[in-house]
């Protein structure tokens, strides 16, 4: 089978960029678009079908089998891991590869996803005491261990935008992990954080909804951790009132 | 819009108190585990990692991880582990190193519960499962994503450190070289992969940066990020190797474009059974050879076995992995990502279908030599976690590697925070410019890659490791690239280390030497590169624990 791959080449931020195209051919039925990048990276001159030659094409990938979320890209228009794109998904032969269009470019396919990390720390995702996934939370603990932080939710994400105050949903989820397992002063910590960067940011659209590659069950989660950090912030709040009722 | 984080954090820092001085290259599990050991002291270190931590390889990792909690009603002890790995790598690991492994596993385990390490549990205690090689069950594990789980752990911990600037990440930051004079080591020149400027890196050095998958393009389990180079780096710079040529094939794995996925121990612990047809029947061989521990015996019994059987003439086809007797209950709760993976990449459904498997390389036991305390030949340089050689011997047991990384990690981190020199610390920008080359082939050439993959399979020869050699000498002396020219000095050690261990051990089986040979070479295989040649030779090893203390 022959494919046509239009793939976004610029070599950095500072200059023009524009899609190229690629002839990759292949019996198999099973190549995904890290292959096929992989593949063409390896040829000794990579010429596109003009016959312009130019560079490797840079991107980056890890464990080819999606569980490090490296590879995340646009493929026709979606948000995907390209380990996880297989090309006879797409029944036409042609497929457009970009990069993701939330955050910076560094060159090509390979973007600049610090700031996912910067909101992490500036979250202060992590806890000051022991916390233990117990039978009561192992579960959710479990689930919300899996975000690759590849991006993709954020992408997608109408509300969200580098530099933002909302962080998203790759912020939601590792928050999850800690808020199910935390008590008492590090829990308030992180709830009045989630509040600040979650809660009241999510317009609740649904975009991020059957995106994630890893397939965490986002919605459940945030539920979840609303819930959680909802009712604490109620409870304290009636407790505050039945105290100062009483005195 | 609020500040931009990365500028804060910049100015936080450069906090003249928090100047770093020891730098640690890779950020998966021993990284993590070194840099939280060292936060945790007060002290600053660099984590530097060509991309962040949820890419490192440590996440792909599925079993689970070793200790003698006794979670089981089994009885189980430090001394059964430390047994088991000791047998399991046939008597090459230092016994020592190997104990205070193996005692210190459960506190390990321990620490990474205590971070919220999503561990399966039953009445609030780790539920164990059987690995190979292993007599009790004693494997602790996360369904089918134990690494995942731990990173993100670790992840968490470490950042709270770094937000006190205690843990400075270096993420999209490559190792370069390093800078050795005379034996030692005064820090590392680390390449950003985003601005295309080199820095020169003071202090000491931990490596941590994973197994020689770019040796072996295409043929091993892990992620193509491992490529070896700063071992390689490592030895041209004049770092010892130890024992190169134990190279773990995993028994049960399948080819998918570009490398090859694997099929978890945990399928066989959850009683999946090998078979090969053989006069239109199905012989469960490891069954059949292997009363006690069947299809769980260590890894290089069983992929050697494969090997024989497939090279079988009463057998016909591939050797197959037939899980179809599982419950519903085990897919669910402790398989489900091995399954998703059969029925992507594979098109198949294990649940329902055996599998066709084959050996792929998944673990180099051997790597930079180091000893009890993580200490590498060359002063201030240690080495942690798969890059390193240590506690695994001629064969790992599944279960070991996440162990070994983080508490390698922690025990590098404490050497390295003993034998810090103050006044060597500090940063300088010192290059920049378009000709920084940041996509970089993942492997060796072609050439070279064919050679150490016909030369270094499950069964060697010395005629075919000797000719190996020469033939990689000349590709060594025609190849321009530094970085190439680098892997495939690496490679000629590992051959050399082959070639010279004439005897079969473990993951090192010689069809010439097909027996074990404990008087000459129940030692360490040691190669040094002096600038020109590779010097292999053997050293003593204490053959009970304690005798060098």
């Amino acid at each position: 089978m022959k494919y046509l791959l239009d793939i976004w080449r610029q070599r950095d931020k500072d200059t023009d960029g524009s899609f190229r195209t690629y002839l990759y051919e292949t019996d198999s039925d099973t190549v995904t678009v890290a292959s096929a990048l992989s593949e063409l990276n390896k040829r000794k001159e990579l010429a596109d079908i003009e016959g312009v030659v130019s560079g490797r094409i840079v991107w980056e990938c890890s464990c080819m089998q999606k569980k490090c979320g490296a590879c995340a890209m646009l493929i026709n228009g979606k948000p995907r891991l390209a380990c996880d794109a297989r090309l006879s998904d797409n029944k036409s032969g042609r497929l457009r590869i970009e990069p993701l269009r939330k955050f910076p470019l560094v060159a090509d396919l390979t973007v600049n996803r610090q700031i996912i990390f910067d909101d992490l720390r500036q979250m202060q995702v992590w806890s000051e005491s022991d916390i233990f996934a117990d039978d009561r939370n192992n579960t959710v603990m479990y689930e919300a261990s899996r975000c690759l932080q590849c991006g993709c939710c954020l992408e997608v994400c109408p509300n969200f935008a580098v530099g933002e105050k909302f962080f998203g949903m790759s912020a939601m989820v590792p928050a999850s992990r800690l808020l199910a397992g935390m008590t008492g002063s590090s829990f308030d910590r992180l709830r009045k954080q989630y509040g600040k960067v979650i809660t009241d940011g999510c317009g609740k659209s649904l975009a991020c909804r059957n995106i994630c590659p890893a397939g965490i069950d986002i919605e459940g989660l945030m539920a979840r951790s609303n819930a959680a950090v909802l009712w604490k912030w109620f409870s304290k709040r009636r407790s505050r009132h039945d105290n100062g009722n009483n005195t | 819009m609020r500040n931009d984080t990365a500028s804060a954090n910049d100015i936080l820092n450069k906090r003249p108190d928090k100047i770093p001085a020891v730098n640690i290259i890779g950020a998966g599990l021993a990284g993590l585990s070194a840099a939280l050991a060292l936060a945790r002291s007060g002290i600053s270190c660099r984590l530097v990692s060509p991309m962040p931590s949820e890419r490192a390889q440590s996440v792909m990792a599925e079993g689970g991880i070793n200790a003698a909690l006794d979670t089981m009603g089994e009885n189980d002890t430090a001394a059964g582990h430390f047994n088991d790995t000791m047998n399991g790598g046939v008597y090459l690991a230092d016994p020592d190193a190997v104990w205070a492994l193996c005692s210190n596993a459960p506190e390990t385990v321990r620490m990474l519960l205590a971070l919220g390490a999503a561990l399966s549990t039953e009445n609030g205690r780790p539920v164990l499962r059987s690995f190979g090689g292993q007599k009790k069950k004693r494997t602790a594990y996360a369904r089918s994503s134990t690494g995942k789980i731990l990173m993100t752990a670790l992840t968490d911990a470490v950042r709270r450190y770094e937000a006190e600037g205690l843990v400075q990440r270096y993420s999209h930051h490559r190792l370069h070289s390093l800078n050795i004079r005379n034996g030692e080591c005064f820090g590392a020149r680390v390449l950003d992969l985003h601005r295309r400027v080199l820095s020169d890196m003071k202090g000491s050095v931990i490596l941590a940066s994973g197994g020689m998958n770019g040796l072996f393009p295409g043929m091993t389990t892990g992620s193509v990020l491992n490529t070896g180079d700063a071992a390689a780096l490592a030895f041209v710079s004049g770092a010892e190797l130890a024992n190169p040529e134990m190279i773990q094939y995993h028994p049960t794995t399948f080819p998918i474009s570009g490398k090859r996925c694997l099929v978890s121990e945990a399928a066989r612990g959850e009683g999946g059974r090998l078979f090969i047809m053989r006069n239109n029947a199905r012989w469960y061989f490891m069954e059949e050879k292997y009363p006690e521990l069947g299809n769980l015996m260590p890894r290089d019994v069983v992929s050697r076995e494969i090997e024989l059987v497939r090279n079988d003439k009463e057998c016909s086809g591939q050797v197959c992995l037939d899980m179809t007797a599982l419950d519903r209950a085990v897919w669910e709760s402790r398989l489900s990502d091995l399954r998703e993976e059969c029925i992507r990449y594979l098109g198949r459904d294990p649940a329902a279908v055996p599998l066709e498997v084959s050996p792929g390389i998944h673990y180099f036991m051997g790597g930079i030599n180091v000893d009890k305390a993580h200490r590498t030949s060359i002063a201030r340089l240690y080495a942690a976690g798969e890059c390193a050689c240590q506690y695994h011997g001629a064969n790992r047991l599944g279960g070991n590697s996440m162990l070994g990384a983080v508490f390698g990690g922690q025990t590098a981190a404490k050497t390295a925070a003993s034998e810090i020199i103050p006044d060597n610390a500090g940063e300088e920008e010192i290059a920049g410019g378009e000709e920084l080359e940041i996509m970089q082939p993942a492997g060796v050439p072609d050439k070279a890659a064919e050679l150490l993959r016909e030369a270094l399979g499950i069964f060697r020869s010395g005629e075919k490791l000797e000719s190996a050699v020469q033939k990689m000498q000349e590709l060594i002396d025609n190849e321009n690239d530094a970085l190439q020219r680098n892997r495939m000095i690496l490679g000629k050690a590992v051959l050399l280390g082959a070639l010279n261990r004439k005897e079969s051990r473990g993951a090192h089986t010689r069809t010439d030497y097909p027996e074990r040979d404990d008087a000459h070479y129940r030692k360490t295989t040691i190669a040094v590169f002096d600038g020109k040649e590779i010097a292999v030779s053997f050293r003593d090893i204490q053959s009970e624990r304690g005798e060098a203390e």
